[in-house]
């Protein structure tokens, strides 16, 4: 069994985050990378496949982006992913332009399941997966909570909004992985050394053929304003009071 | 230009989140001298059909393939329906439902989409798209290249939409079987029934946060509050891992994202993602035993003390001042 993992690069969005002055960007400069958490989710979930199956699983990472997504990779290496792919690329990504590259790659590579973050913490777009299984026409369970394989078929829970929806369905397939599925490991020291040596391959987008058709435009990023002044209030009565008479709340 | 709102519905209503999404799509519709229609999707789908057609015009699909909500055959549908009456915007309101399907049938509608879309501006014959994106932290304004352009919308953004004066035509569309079959089955659904409103349609949600130690404890404290105020409950991620709280209460960048009349959050120490999923609510109450807990900064009101005993006191004196009226 082939399993391919998306990785992408973010900013630590526990860091506070702010657009530039000019709106033009946002300001990143300061703020560590990490692997989107979703994404980290992904791989561990395709790392423990490997260690529980007993056929042999081929869990590859890949990466799409500048020379700084190496440091991801090596991350991915080092928490047991055995190969990693770099699409390398210069050209500034939307959703619709990933999942065309990660469709070149999974013909190239052939996998029997794409699992991936649902969405990254910088865009929050929550579309790629589910435009990468249009584009294969694949099967697709987002939001997973659970998965199960059982021969040539998954069985996947999916967290919804009216409750947890169970769905069975055959490889090969795109899994779009929820917050609950696992918890991923930190990389070890061993982990780290080991990665050194996995193969790390390199590949632009005009080696895999993809022209990049920019479907979003970004005209400008502005800080959300959230800030309150918040009233410090010293009993409930006073809140009561507050309640009824600012808030207007209706007595059942 | 023509726009299209895929209905989200129960079988038998449309719900709010849907009509927030019309009014969306009626902004847009008057800024460009455009139309708007429903796609309504179901297993004989005459009642909410009838219901979106005093709203406005309405496509609809009947088939037993949609008494559940599967990627594959929704998605064909809107794509196929999208073509064939030229709809050059479609839109759902930000739900787990539009979020599985709707990028499905972007991508084969040529991928122009912006997600959790919470205000539109039509400048110089461009379209421009707010979305909230780092948690809540940037709203980014962008434009999507091409058409049909697919966009889900916060519901808690818009107003629901006013009924026309009188009901609009009802269009049923067939559409071959390659375009509803389905290769992902679905085998049930696990939901704790509850009488309490939606969390993201509540007028008031009461959310609930780490100082509450069990289930029992959330259910009397919070639950019981929102109950004497005739709202929804929510919870912060950190319960729902530690499976004090079911998944679907969960308020925040990657639950649900609500924006009441009045949101209370009650031992809920504000992480940024949390804040994420309420921060636009129109009044904000916290009560906190750390005087530093970030969501202070978010309040409109704060209260430091113990939910413990400070909840049963409000619980108590609401109570007591409900049954002197």
């Amino acid at each position: 069994m082939k399993i391919l993992v998306s990785i992408k690069r973010v900013p630590d969005t526990d860091q506070k985050i702010v657009a530039t002055q000019d709106g033009a960007s946002v300001a990143v400069d300061h703020i560590p990378f990490v692997i989107n958490p979703f994404d980290a989710i992904a791989l561990e979930e395709a790392v423990r496949i490997s260690e529980l199956l007993t056929e042999p699983v081929d869990v590859i990472a890949v990466g799409i982006g500048e020379d700084s997504y190496e440091q991801q990779l090596r991350t991915a290496l080092a928490m047991g992913a055995a190969r990693a792919i770099h699409v390398r690329c210069s050209h500034r990504l939307d959703p619709w332009n990933v999942a065309r590259l990660l469709r070149a790659v999974v013909e190239r590579e052939q996998p029997n399941m794409m699992l991936m973050g649902k969405q990254a913490v910088d865009d929050d777009a929550n579309q790629t997966g589910q435009f990468l299984a249009a584009l294969l026409d694949w099967p697709q369970a987002t939001f997973a909570s659970r998965l199960e394989i059982d021969g040539q078929q998954i069985r996947v829970e999916r967290e919804t909004d009216h409750g947890i929806e169970t769905v069975k369905l055959p490889l090969p397939a795109v899994v779009t992985v929820d917050l609950r599925l696992n918890e991923p490991r930190y990389a070890s020291m061993a982990g780290i050394m080991k990665a050194r040596k996995k193969p790390l391959d390199v590949v632009t987008d005009q080696e895999l053929g993809v022209a990049i058709e920019p479907r979003v435009e970004v005209i400008r990023y502005r800080s959300a304003d959230t800030q309150r002044r918040c009233e410090r209030l010293n009993s409930v009565d006073e809140l009561l009071e507050r309640l009824t008479n600012e808030v207007g709340i209706k007595r059942p | 230009m023509r726009a299209l709102v895929v209905a989200e519905h129960d079988g038998e209503a449309i719900r709010a989140a849907s009509l927030a999404c019309l009014s969306f799509a009626k902004a847009v519709a008057d800024a460009r001298d455009g139309t708007l229609a429903w796609l309504v999707l179901g297993d004989r789908p005459d009642q909410p059909a009838t219901e979106a057609a005093q709203y406005a015009p309405v496509f609809v699909v009947d088939s037993p393939i949609f008494a559940q909500p599967l990627a594959e055959p929704v998605s064909r549908a809107i794509a196929t329906v999208v073509r064939s009456q030229q709809f050059d915007l479609v839109c759902g309101a930000s739900s787990t439902f539009a979020k599985d399907v709707l990028p499905r049938a972007a991508a084969l509608l040529g991928g122009a989409m912006a997600s959790d879309v919470v205000r539109y501006e039509f400048v110089d014959g461009r379209s421009l798209f707010d979305c909230p994106q780092y948690a809540g932290a940037i709203v980014t304004t962008l434009r999507l290249i091409g058409t049909p352009q697919i966009v889900t919308v916060r519901a808690s953004a818009y107003p629901a939409a006013q009924k026309a004066a009188t009901p609009s035509s009802i269009e049923r569309v067939e559409l071959d079987a390659a375009v509803l079959a389905s290769r992902v089955q679905c085998e049930g659904l696990r939901s704790k029934k509850s009488s309490r409103p939606d969390v993201t349609e509540a007028r008031v949600v009461v959310s609930g946060g780490r100082a509450f130690k069990n289930s029992e404890d959330f259910e009397r404290l919070v639950g019981r509050l929102a109950d004497v105020l005739g709202g929804a409950v929510g919870s912060s991620r950190a319960l729902v891992d530690a499976g004090i709280t079911p998944n679907e209460l969960q308020v925040g960048q990657t639950g649900k994202i609500v924006a009441p009349e009045l949101y209370i959050a009650l031992g809920i120490s504000g992480a940024v993602q949390h804040l994420a999923g309420m921060k636009n609510s129109r009044k904000i109450v916290a009560i906190n035993s750390d005087p530093e807990a970030p969501i202070f900064d978010v309040a409109d009101f704060g209260l430091v003390g113990d939910v413990y005993t400070v909840v049963p006191e409000l619980i108590e004196k609401l109570e007591r001042r409900a049954a002197a009226l």
